[in-house]
Parts: structure tokens; sequence; C-alpha cells
């Protein structure tokens, strides 16, 4: 792999300044993507369709727009989608069986912001089966493999974004978050993740998982990056009811402010017996950095938020079951072969089409929610969550951000934790509090435990984006854990 | 919290799932596990505690106005359906 | 299993087991599609008759990514429908996901209002055929989206779905168990039908399926406290149809009972070819509908100003607007009612009434016999005759003046109706202007004598009941156009001699 040629720079930031002075073209910088995607694919598994006729014309309209003076800062800027997104006219698969031959006829919210920004589409990567794991291991096209070592996985559910960022095939990548499917996939991989606040990116054309936890995000190398494709991708879009009406601010204004009176919250619960102590040196070893920086750090506690876990596995469920009805091999999607009658149809079609974990998912909440079992499960966590959203807003009574580990261990072997659910849900214990709480949250690189990278998690209060990037910004200028690549990749 | 297999074929059955005879027990498994672990929510103390069922606090359904902004595309969405037919989609006969 | 109640008087069944000791107890579940341009969550098209799914978008295809958006309209109008009835309108109601698989259900979920709908607690007062008013209760009435359709003709083994009705706003409006006959029940469900198309919410076409009715039918002993087991009929579209289904399936819960059987709560779909209902299979597995807030929609927040305003909207209600009319115009309750079942009618009646200025009565009687009677004929809307109110109110208008008499008004309408001419024209055109001139009358009356004198002779030797023939007789010499008021009077006088 060492003989591929880099890309010329490793970050949205630095390519868009290239493309600016016309170093090199679009065209050019979407062939070098491809040629690297090309030769990972084999390893890496992280794309499940490559546009590479569409990029490439999409490439020539961006030179062409550049020739024409009408160039805006991402204009010709390679990205790829996570393929939970719909992409007119592309196949849409969620990772799953049931749509491997499903075309959409539109585009999602979040990739025409991007598309009309200028950026250019590689293709649509790989992720967990509708985006329920935590290993990229559930997908109907195969598991993901880890750039920092293939027998490893890359987190999930946004394991083919992590995996692709990581091995620089792409510079930036969308990615979907509802329990930590952004966070851990990128503390896996050592790369920069964030999930903003929910309702801040709309959720039209993002296929559903858990509608109340569901929000878009991104996977890029940097904070810097993240900052610069979040308002394109963001913004009120009157066709989600739950994407809320305010304007996006310059993320890249705020960018360099001083952290002086900045105080940070260390949360408590999340140093519990479950966190590997490698992981944890790493932490303790950013919150020094920060101190540095001139932040004030102290402990806060959410009592509630180590109930997160079980609360996530009765709200999510449940919102999945209901969501997933629509695929009955009706409309569109996998249809069972001579149905004998209409249940015959819609079982065999289901059953067929959905893969081991989605099935196990809907039954959960199938179950949460029917009679004699909403009340002590399905209200019971709704209570709960109330409960955990009171104790992050008590906790932002006194301070702007909260601090932590994104991920209780690095990178684990592909197979290790599959035979046991409740084991793989627990490496979301530390992500799934922001979902809950509609919070938005970021995954940072600071270094690397047993030669695998560690992730660093940033919480912030509703529509905090601005200074959470700006806080993941001043730490990245203070360290180079984000620009590390595995060395097969470099 | 155990689940017995009819539990899971109920559950199977009501949520349109057909379970091959080999999926069956390790659903039975999984299943119990879950609930056992999610029992733990029994512990919470939310009495006086209301349901949260939205993320983001008081906010307030949006009202579209009544305006008619989509045109005809059956053919494109129909490109979709595995079986369609004189403009409708087809499921085996319907018996009411 | 009371089959053999086909063919019956169903009205008398419905007494019979009154007699036999059981009571009916009956509530309905209306749906009335709102009138809205476009869907309660799309901007799909809602009209009606289509080609197949040319009016179902991604939104009502249930494509993966797509959500819901509220329609305002929608909101407004259910509002409306809460204020009409007395109702609570909630400040705060919430969507709900009602969780089922059927292939009209593009979704797998349809949504609908359940724990907090967005109208509680109203009721309607009916007045029954003994001219007794009872008070309907109305427990709730929620938004919902309708279900597409699925077609059975024409495709061997299969049926087709076209989801162009998927979306199509409703409310459903669910009515307390206050109803104890099938005639109750109708006249609940007309009244709910007028009170729609007066809100101008619903256009209430029943044969296009815009306004349909479920009903929880049950029996029980006389006196008994507790209801009985309720069966449910659904999608009856045709108020015969609920009339027949409910008396059907009394007259079977009453023989099952009798017969030592048990009624079971289940779903049952009229059959109108066989007018008996039967079990819905499809239905028939224990339905557990897993309803839980729908994490795409927010909760609609309804501020008390905004409900003021729909107030201030509201047209006069029919009650009110009958009341009036026993109050100004000196009608009957009976005349009101009628005039004010259909929006339409009663603004006809006050634009006749407003053109002739007087005789609110004979206004009212043109608008209920003839006009309604030629409607109900030919099939048509009010809008659609070629008599409008000027028309009829120039005929009014000329029984009045006395230029016509009313059995020639009769004959000058049938004109009027089949050719849109104006009365005036059409009694020039015929010359049937009545004859108001007394040496006209008296020429005829001489004549008429002249010719008869034996039964002249009669008369006047006390055989009173010829001035009838006499009547005749001179009616027939002019045409039947002499004034009949002149025409007594100076008969009598020249038959006195």
């Amino acid at each position: 792999m060492s003989a591929l040629p880099p890309l010329p720079a490793p970050t949205v930031a630095g390519l868009a300044r290239g493309l600016h002075r016309g170093e090199y073209s679009s065209v050019e910088l979407t062939r070098a993507c491809l040629e690297r995607i090309a030769a990972g694919q084999p390893e890496l598994n992280a794309f499940v369709t490559v546009t590479a006729e569409g990029a490439l014309s999409a490439a020539q309209a961006a030179d062409d727009a550049r020739a024409a003076g009408r160039a805006g800062p991402l204009t010709g800027v390679p990205i790829a989608h996570k393929d939970i997104f719909c992409t007119e006219g592309v196949r849409t698969t969620c990772g799953s069986k049931m749509l491997a031959e499903f075309v959409s006829p539109y585009d999602a919210t979040v990739v025409a912001g991007l598309k009309a920004a200028g950026t250019v589409m590689l293709g649509k990567l790989n992720m967990d089966e509708f985006a329920m794991g935590s290993s990229n291991e559930t997908s109907f096209f195969g598991p993901v493999r880890n750039p920092w070592d293939p027998a490893l996985v890359p987190g999930g559910s946004s394991g083919g974004s992590a995996a692709a960022v990581a091995a620089r095939l792409v510079p930036a990548a969308t990615a979907t978050d509802t329990g930590g499917s952004i966070r851990q996939p990128a503390a896996l991989c050592g790369v920069t993740g964030i999930k903003p606040t929910y309702g801040r990116a709309s959720r039209y054309g993002m296929i559903a998982f858990a509608s109340s936890l569901d929000q878009a995000g991104l996977i890029t190398v940097s904070a810097e990056d993240a900052a610069l494709l979040l308002g394109p991708m963001s913004g009120f879009d009157p066709r989600d009811s739950t994407s809320v009406d305010s304007p996006v601010p310059d993320y890249m204004a705020t960018l360099g402010d001083s952290l002086e009176g900045l105080t940070i919250g260390v949360v408590r619960e999340f140093f519990d017996k479950g966190l590997d102590g490698g992981c944890e040196q790493r932490i303790r070893e950013a919150i020094a950095v920060y101190e540095r920086l001139g932040a004030k750090v102290r402990e806060v506690s959410c009592p509630n938020l180590p109930l997160s876990v079980p609360t996530y596995y009765v709200v999510a469920p449940a919102e999945c079951s209901s969501n997933l009805a629509r695929f009955d091999g009706v409309r569109f999607g996998h249809r069972c072969d001579s149905p004998r009658n209409l249940t015959d149809l819609y079982s065999r079609s289901r059953g067929e089409g959905f893969g081991a974990e989605v099935k196990r998912r809907i039954m959960t909440g199938t179950y949460v929610l029917s009679a004699g079992y909403f009340d002590a499960y399905y209200l019971k966590a709704q209570r709960v969550r109330q409960l955990i959203s009171a104790d992050f807003a008590r906790a932002f009574a006194d301070c702007d951000l909260l601090l932590g580990p994104t991920s209780p261990t690095t990178a684990f072997a592909i197979g290790a934790k599959c035979d046991d659910p409740i084991t793989m849900y627990l490496n979301d214990i530390y992500t799934i509090g922001a979902n809950l709480a509609g919070l938005p949250a970021m995954s940072l690189p600071c270094g690397f435990a047993g030669g695998l990278p560690v992730g660093l998690q940033l919480i912030g209060p509703h529509f905090s984006e601005g200074r959470m990037l700006n806080v993941a910004h001043r730490y990245q200028q203070e360290t180079d854990w984000h620009l590390r690549a595995p060395s097969a990749w470099a | 919290m155990s689940l017995t297999r009819t539990d899971i074929e109920n559950i199977a059955r009501l949520a349109r799932l057909e379970l091959t005879e080999a999926e069956i027990p390790v659903y039975v498994d999984s299943l119990s596990r879950i609930f056992a672990f999610v029992g733990e929510l029994d512990r919470a103390p939310t009495e006086g505690i209301s349901p949260m069922a939205h993320p983001l606090p008081g906010l307030a359904q949006r009202l579209r106005a009544d305006e008619v902004t989509e045109t005809d595309r059956r053919d494109l969405y129909q490109r979709n359906a595995p079986a369609a037919e004189a403009g409708l989609y087809l499921v085996p006969k319907v018996i009411e | 299993m009371g089959l053999n109640m086909a063919g019956t008087d169903m009205a008398g069944t419905d007494m019979a087991g009154a007699d036999m000791g059981w009571e009916t107890v009956i509530g309905l579940e209306i749906h009335a599609q709102l009138a809205t341009r476009s869907k309660i969550f799309s901007g799909s098209a809602t009209a009606y008759g289509a080609l197949p799914n040319t009016q179902a978008n991604l939104v009502d295809l249930g494509y993966p990514g797509v959500l819901p958006v509220l329609n305002g309209e929608a909101v407004r109008m259910a509002v409306c429908f809460g204020l009409a009835i007395g109702a609570r309108i909630s400040p705060r109601s919430v969507f709900a996901r009602k969780n089922y698989f059927y292939p009209d259900l593009p979704k797998g979920y349809q949504i609908s209002q359940y724990e907090l709908p967005i109208v509680a607690e109203g009721a309607l007062e009916v007045v029954l055929d003994d001219g007794e008013r009872k008070r309907i209760g109305i427990t709730r009435a929620h938004l919902e989206e309708d279900a597409g359709k699925s077609l059975h003709e024409g495709l061997p083994g299969l049926t087709g779905i076209d989801l162009n009705r998927a979306g199509t706003p409703l409310i459903e409006i669910v009515s307390e168990p206050d109803m104890r006959s099938a005639r109750e029940a109708i006249a609940y469900m007309k009244k709910v039908h007028t009170l729609v198309r007066y809100l101008g919410i619903c256009d209430g076409n029943m044969q296009e399926g815009s306004f349909r009715c479920d009903a929880n039918v049950s029996v029980r002993r006389r006196g008994a406290a507790q209801f009985g087991t309720r069966a449910e009929i659904k999608n009856l579209n045709s108020f015969r149809f609920v009339e027949k289904a409910i008396n059907f399936e009394v007259e079977r819960q009453i023989e099952l009972l009798e017969s030592g059987g048990k009624v079971v709560q289940e779903t049952r779909l009229y059959d109108p070819d066989k007018g008996e209902t039967r079990s819905m299979r499809s239905k028939e597995a224990a339905n557990d509908y897993r309803y839980f807030p729908d994490p795409d929609l927010l909760p609609v927040l309804l501020e008390p100003a905004f409900v003021e305003a729909v107030r201030a909207t509201l047209p006069e209600l029919p009650d009110a607007k009958a009341a009036r009319f026993v109050r100004d115009h000196g009608l009957s309750d009976y005349d009101a009612g009628v005039l004010t079942a259909s929006r339409e009618i009663a603004a006809f009646y006050e634009d006749v009434l407003q053109r002739v200025g007087s005789d609110p009565k004979l206004c009212a009687n043109w608008v209920m016999g003839d006009f309604s009677a030629f409607l109900n004929r030919d099939n048509l809307e009010v809008g659609a005759a070629k008599v409008d109110a000027a028309h009829l109110a120039g005929l009014v208008s000329r029984i009045v003046d006395a230029t016509i008499s009313g059995k020639i008004a009769k004959e000058i309408f049938e004109a009027m109706w089949e050719s849109g001419a104006s009365a005036d024209a059409v009694i020039e055109q015929k010359g049937l202007r009545q004859i108001t001139d007394t040496g006209a009358i008296e020429a005829a009356i001489d004549e008429v004598m002249a010719k008869n004198p034996g039964q002249l002779a009669d008369y006047r030797s006390g055989k009173d009941k010829l001035f009838g023939f006499f009547v005749g007789q001179v009616m027939k010499a002019t045409g039947g156009k002499a004034n009949p008021a002149q025409l007594n009077e100076l008969l009598k006088a020249k038959l006195a001699g």
C-alpha cells in the first residue's frame, strides 16, 4: 500500500487551499481519491458503492465553476456519504439486503446541502445494517476493517466513514449518530467526529433508525474540517418537523477563540471500572493540555448516566420497530419469491431482508411497545431519559463543556463481541447520553494505547457546536494526534 | 427476566418476521439477556417524572400551508417496486 | 344466524328487540375527510378520482428517509369542528403511531392521535322522529391520516394497491355509546353530516368515502347496568347501510344470546349485497397496535388566540339558524329543521325570502316543496338547478301579488325548471296570467250559469254543495286562470241571484 501516492494534503482545509491556488484541479484530486479507494477496498471494505463516473463529472463541473469565478470554499472537495443518506439516482442500501437494489429517487437534505456547496461525491460508505451496531460487522456487504489493524473492527455504525477517513481514502465523510455511531468509530479509527445538536441538521432523506435520537454529522481529520463542512449540511429544513429554525453560526469565525475562562466538566461517571487504563491515561493527559490552554477543569457528576445504555435499548428499538415496518416488500426493497399470501409476503420478505441484529432490535422494540409492557419499559425508559437530560442540564449550569472518554476501549478484534449483545451494547456507554438528551458531542484523537487510537469526547449544551469546535480546534493546535495516519495508508 | 420460545414466536408474528428454527433459540437467549439488562431501569426513581419523547424540550409542531406542491412522479417511484401493474402495487389477494 | 331477516321490515325488527326485553347500545366512530387541498403530512393533492398512485408522493408512499409535516389547515378544520360541538380544544395534542401491517398502510403505522386528541368532550343534540330531543355525547375527535385503497377486481389472485387516498386528512369523531336504536344512530350521523358541511370542512360525499362510519353495537337486557360485548362494524358509507347493518347486527346478537351463545368482541364487515354482517378474517388476529408518540412530529400547541380567531370565523350553525327561522320568520320547528339541514338550502331559502320581502311560510313551502322535490328527482345540487333564488322569488312574488294562483304556479315552476326562464317569461309565453278583471270573471260566470240551468235551479233550491261544481266550471272556462278569491266572491253573489 505504501506505493500508493498520498493525497496532496491530509485535510479538507488543506485541499481546499490547494484547489483555490490552482495547485491541482478537482478532477485530479478526485482521481487520486478514486485510486486510493480502489486500492483500499479489498482490505478495508469501506465502500458499498463507488460513483466514479458521477464524481469525475461533478469534479469537472467544479473545475468549470472555479474557472468561471464561481467557486466557494468547498468547491471541488471530494467527500463520501454514509450509505444511510438517500442519494438521487444512486443505490442507497443502508447496509442491508433489504435495500441492496434500492435506488433513491431523491437526495437527502444533507446531501443536497453539501452538493450545493460544491463538494464532489465519491460514493457511499459501508455501515452497520440500518445503523444498528458498534463494530460494522452487521453490514450485509461485509465488515469494514480498521486501517490501524485489519483484524480489528473500525467501530460502528459509521465504520465505513471512519475507516475511509482514517486511511485517507477520502478527506471527509458524512455519518450519523444514534447512540455513538459517529464518535465511537471516530475514536477507534483515530479521526475526528462530530454529532451536532438534535435538530441542527435535517433528518430528511436519512433513513431512520430511531427518530428521536438520530442525527447527521461528520467524520473528518480535523475539527477545522468539521467546521468547514458543518455549515452547508446544517440548518432549518421545512421537510423535517424536528429540524430547528435558528440560524447556523459561522463556525470558522470562532474556531481560534481563546479558551481563557472556559470551564470544562470532567464527568465522574465516565471513569468507571469498564474504562481501559491506557485510555484513561490519554484522557488525563488531554485534560492537562486544556489546563495549559487556560481552561478551568472541575469534576461533575451525572448520577443517572450509567442508566443510559438500558434506557437506549428500550427507546431506540421501540422507534426502530416502527420505523422499519415500512420495509414490507410492496413498494420498494426485498420481496420474497412467490409469496403464498399477504402474511407470507411480509414475514418472509422481512425475515430474509433483515439481518440478525436488525431483527433482534425490531423484536425488542415490538415487545417493549406491546400491550402490558409499554408502561414498564417504554414509559419507564422515557422517564429515565428525562432524569439523564436533567443531569446534563445541571452540569451545564456549572461548566461550558463536558469531557470524558469516547469509548471504554480501543478497537477490538472482529468477531470478539458478536456472541453477547450486551457486551457489544456497552461500547456506547459514554456516548449514548448525548443522544438521549439531544446534545452536540465530538470525539477527537488524543493519543494511543497499545498502538491503537484513543478518542476524547466533548459534550456541549444544545447548539454549542461553535464553542465545541473551537475547543476541539485549540486542542488540535497543541497536539498532532489527529494528523497521525496508519503507516500502511499514510 | 426470561423469555420463552412462545414469547419469541409471538413477537416475531407481531413484527412480521419469519424466523428459522435455528434462529429461535438464539433470540430466546439474547432477548432474555437484553430484558434482564434493561431491568436495571427498575431501580431509577422516576415518580413524578414525565416521560421525555423529544430531546429538545418545549418545541411545538410547525404548521405547513395547505398547498399542493407535488406533481405525478409515479413512474419514477415505481421503478423500485418489486411488483406493479397498471400503476398499482401488487400483493397476494387480500381476504377481508 | 338471522339470515332469514333479509327482506323483512328492518324498522320493525328494531322494535322487536325492545319488545323482547333487550336494549340496543350504539356508539359511532365517524370518519370525515377534511376538505384540504393537500394531504395532512405532504404536499400531494387530495382530489378524488385520479389515476392510481399519481397523487402519492414519497411521504405518502412511506419511502425510506421521508418525514411528515403537518398541514395547518387540517388543524384549523379540526378546531372548527370542536368549537361547533362545544368541545374542549386541547392546548396540547400529540400525534401517535398506530402500528399494524396492511397493504393500504404504507408505513406500517397510521399517524393518528391517541392519548391527547385535539378535540375532547363535546356533544350534539338530535331530534328524533317523535320530536323528542336527545343529547349524544362526543368523547373526542382526533386528526389522523387516511389509508390507501385495495382493489380486488381484474387481477386474478392479486390485490392492487392505490395509495392516492393515503395521507388524506381525517377527523375521527368518536361518540359516547349514547344511541339506543339504528334510528337514533342515523339521526346523529345526519346531524354530524350537516354540521361538517356547514363548517365547510368536509364535502360529505358518502359515495366517494369522504364521510363514513364504524358502528359499535351491543345489546343488553333492559335495565342491566353493564354494557354487553360489542361488535365493531366497519366502513359503513351510507345512511341506509348504517341502519341495515345495525339492525342486522342487533338481531344477530339477540338470537345468539337467546340461544345460549355469546357475542364475541370482533370486527365485522357489512355486506350490502347480502344485507348481513360477517366477521373480518384478516383483522381477526388480536391486534396490538403498540401506540407511542410519533417522534417525527412535535406536540401541537394551540394558543387561545388561535382558537378564538377560528371561533370568529364559524358560520351560523344549523341549530342557531333553525331557532332564528322559528323566531324571525314564524316557521314551525319542523320546517326550520328541514330548511337548515343543508347550509346551501338554508342560504337559498334566505335569498328567496329576502327577494320576495314577505310571506316567509310561502317561501319555505316552495323551497321545501317543489324545489327540493325537483332537486331530488334530478339528483342536483342547489347551485346546479336552472331555477335560482331570483327565479323562485319571482314566481313566489307573482303568487303574492295575485298574478297567478298557487296551482298555476306549479305548472309554471315545472316550465321554469326545464327551460331556466323566469316566472314572468313563462307566464307571458303561456298566457297564464291570472284573470283579476271582475268583468271578465263575471262574463264567464254568466256563461256557465246560462249553460247549466238545471244545476242553477237545484243550487238555488238549497243544494249548497253544487257551489263547487260552479267553481270548477268557471275555472275550466277561464283555463284555470281566474283569481280564486275573486271568483268565490263574485260567484256567490251571482248564484244568489
